[in-house]
């Protein structure tokens, strides 16, 4: 791929994460940054598509490293995230469905 | 011969249209994390297009070493499951922190092992190759020692009062220059491992040299700035590696990170060039001249009995929560405490400073696990016009963000910083462990009011003890 398309689809990829981005509650930003920080974790591909070209010892430790970290990354962000959004769930609401119940009855 | 199914799924062309399906589950994914009740299906969705991604990618022919691709993938899990499983509520912006410092030290670790392979194979590569790797190895780097400091302060390993060294700026400027003036002379025609190393240890000593003068005050914002930064350099390497996914997956944290970046230095006032400058380290030199106003005035302290009492009989209530009450764990506690005061018709509030806690929405998330209800929880511009109606504010472990100085006091370094206006609220009662000053250093002349009470303790003990005589009223 030349430059020019990558560079096309780096500039419009950043306008769409400006647009996704700047409605979020305040609530959420923690997970929505523990959530991002896991996507960036994608460098892992990086480390997968170079090793296998890569000669020596030094190159390979690199990036058996540059891997573990990626996929640390990666899964210990979504797991964290996750655990962040379980807790929002949505309270039970008995008064609610009792006026629904009441309201199906009739 | 190849089955034709095989060669299908090797061929670029089906790589390429997952990782389009990969990067349109990140934007989707995104989306959903906007709205409270479909963000734990949005981070599932992002994380299923990495598994996209991942798998896309191992499909590539090029792609070989399995096994020690599987031997780095297993020591990741291997670390990185128990951290995220086991990490405390209270913990989380350190995690956070570090999490994103291993993927900037991917990004620079892969930058290197690149350059590496291009020297072993004929030399420099083509300069649109050659700048993105160079900056992803600036930008990695810098991220990597960065985030561990950051890390480091908040797990409380470094002292979170901001350290300066002398010239700090101009030591600051020389490394940059130093990485810079390396990366030309690579750009440029040397080809050089030797200056490569240099770029990563001149970035690597910067990255500290940046984040150890902040103030902890301040380390949210550095966390976001840094995780904006770890994208944009994972974009670069996408860039190198002619990888879309990378390119649109970095550049999407890049430009989030940047705007939360930006909300988090709003909130509290200060730009951000400033606070990359230290500009805490600096103002904090100061505030200790500034705190000598409150010597000599005393503060009032109260008991759990005495809080009951103006609790029980109030109509409205405010809980200000800050850090000290997720240190405590005391979010429960503090719920059964507005249940109990419900029950007798006292309306209870919270008021949510934006960058209460560590990170903008701590607050929110622990609530939340204690299930206190959304519609509880105000944002500062709804509730600071309210405090004069307020009977009684509980200010749990908060401190800086409730400072009457960032209105007042010019010398102040929070000075213009919005705070939540508790000291008009009717009686305010502080939960404090002691008289320490806050994470900032600087000392709160809240304290010193006259409608102001103190109640020494550590916070879950003392609300449970306030919600044990609440009960006998």
């Amino acid at each position: 791929m030349d430059l020019i398309t990558e560079l096309t689809i780096l500039v419009l990829a950043a306008f769409v994460g400006f647009e996704v981005i700047s409605k979020v509650p305040n609530t959420l930003h923690t997970p929505l940054m523990s959530a991002t920080n896991a996507i960036h974790g994608i460098v892992l591909l990086g480390g997968i598509l170079v090793i296998g070209q890569a000669e020596g010892f030094l190159s390979k430790t690199i990036l058996v490293i540059a891997i573990a970290f990626g996929t640390i990354n990666v899964i210990g962000g979504f797991l964290v995230t996750d655990r962040m959004l379980e807790m929002f769930k949505k309270r039970p609401e008995p008064k609610k469905q009792a006026v629904e119940a009441t309201e199906a009855s009739k | 011969m190849k089955l034709p199914v095989a060669s299908f799924l090797t061929d670029l062309d089906f790589i390429r249209v997952l990782y389009i399906v990969a990067f349109s589950l990140f934007i989707v994914g995104m989306q959903r994390l906007t709205k409270p009740s479909t963000a734990r299906q949005g981070n599932i969705l992002a994380a299923i297009g990495m598994a996209i991604a991942v798998v896309a990618t191992l499909l590539i022919p090029s792609v070989g070493d399995y096994g020690l691709i599987a031997l780095g993938i297993a020591i990741g899990t291997i670390v990185g499951v128990p951290a995220a499983r086991q990490v405390k509520m209270t913990a989380m912006p350190q995690m956070v922190a570090l999490f994103n410092g291993v993927g900037g030290g991917a990004v620079a670790l892969i930058s290197w092992a690149e350059y590496r392979h291009y020297l072993e194979h004929g030399g420099n590569p083509a300069l649109d190759t050659l700048i993105p790797i160079l900056f992803a190895a600036i930008i990695g780097s810098i991220s990597f020692w960065g985030s561990n400091i950051a890390f480091g302060k908040l797990q409380e390993l470094i002292p979170g009062k901001p350290i300066v060294v002398p010239g700090q700026q101009i030591v600051n400027g020389l490394l940059l220059l130093a990485a810079i003036a390396a990366a030309i002379a690579i750009a440029t025609g040397s080809e050089s491992e030797g200056l490569f190393v240099l770029i990563l240890v001149a970035a690597a000593v910067l990255g500290n040299m940046v984040v150890l003068p902040i103030g902890g005050a301040d380390m949210p914002v550095v966390i976001s700035l840094l995780n904006a930064l770890t994208g944009l350099s994972a974009a670069a390497a996408g860039i190198a590696l002619d990888n879309t996914a990378l390119i649109v997956g970095g550049i999407i944290v890049g430009a989030s990170g940047t705007i939360l970046t930006n909300l988090m230095a709003e909130a509290m006032n200060r730009s951000i060039p400033s606070i990359v400058a230290g500009g805490f380290g600096g103002a904090t030199a100061l505030a200790g001249g500034g705190g000598d106003d409150n010597e000599g005035r005393s503060v009032k302290s109260t008991d759990a009995a005495d809080v009951a009492i103006q609790l029980a009989y109030a109509s409205r209530v405010v809980v200000a929560p800050g850090y000290g009450m997720a240190v405590a764990q005391a979010q429960h506690t503090v719920r059964e405490l507005a249940d109990e005061l419900e029950k007798r018709g006292v309306e209870v509030l919270y008021a949510i400073h934006p960058v209460a806690g560590r990170m903008p929405g701590h607050m929110n998330v622990l609530l939340a696990e204690a299930d206190v209800p959304y519609d509880a929880l105000k944002e500062m511009d709804e509730i600071n016009g309210e405090f004069a109606q307020v009977d009684v504010t509980l200010v749990i472990g908060a401190n800086d963000v409730t400072n009457p100085a960032a209105r007042t006091d010019q010398g102040s370094p929070i000075y213009g910083m919005p705070i939540l206006d508790v000291d008009k609220s009717g009686s305010v009662i502080v939960l404090k462990r002691s008289m320490n000053t806050g994470f900032a250093g600087i000392d709160n002349p809240l304290f010193y009011n006259d409608n102001t009470a103190l109640l020494f303790g550590d916070a879950k003990a003392s609300v449970a003890d306030v919600l044990t005589e609440i009960k006998e009223v």
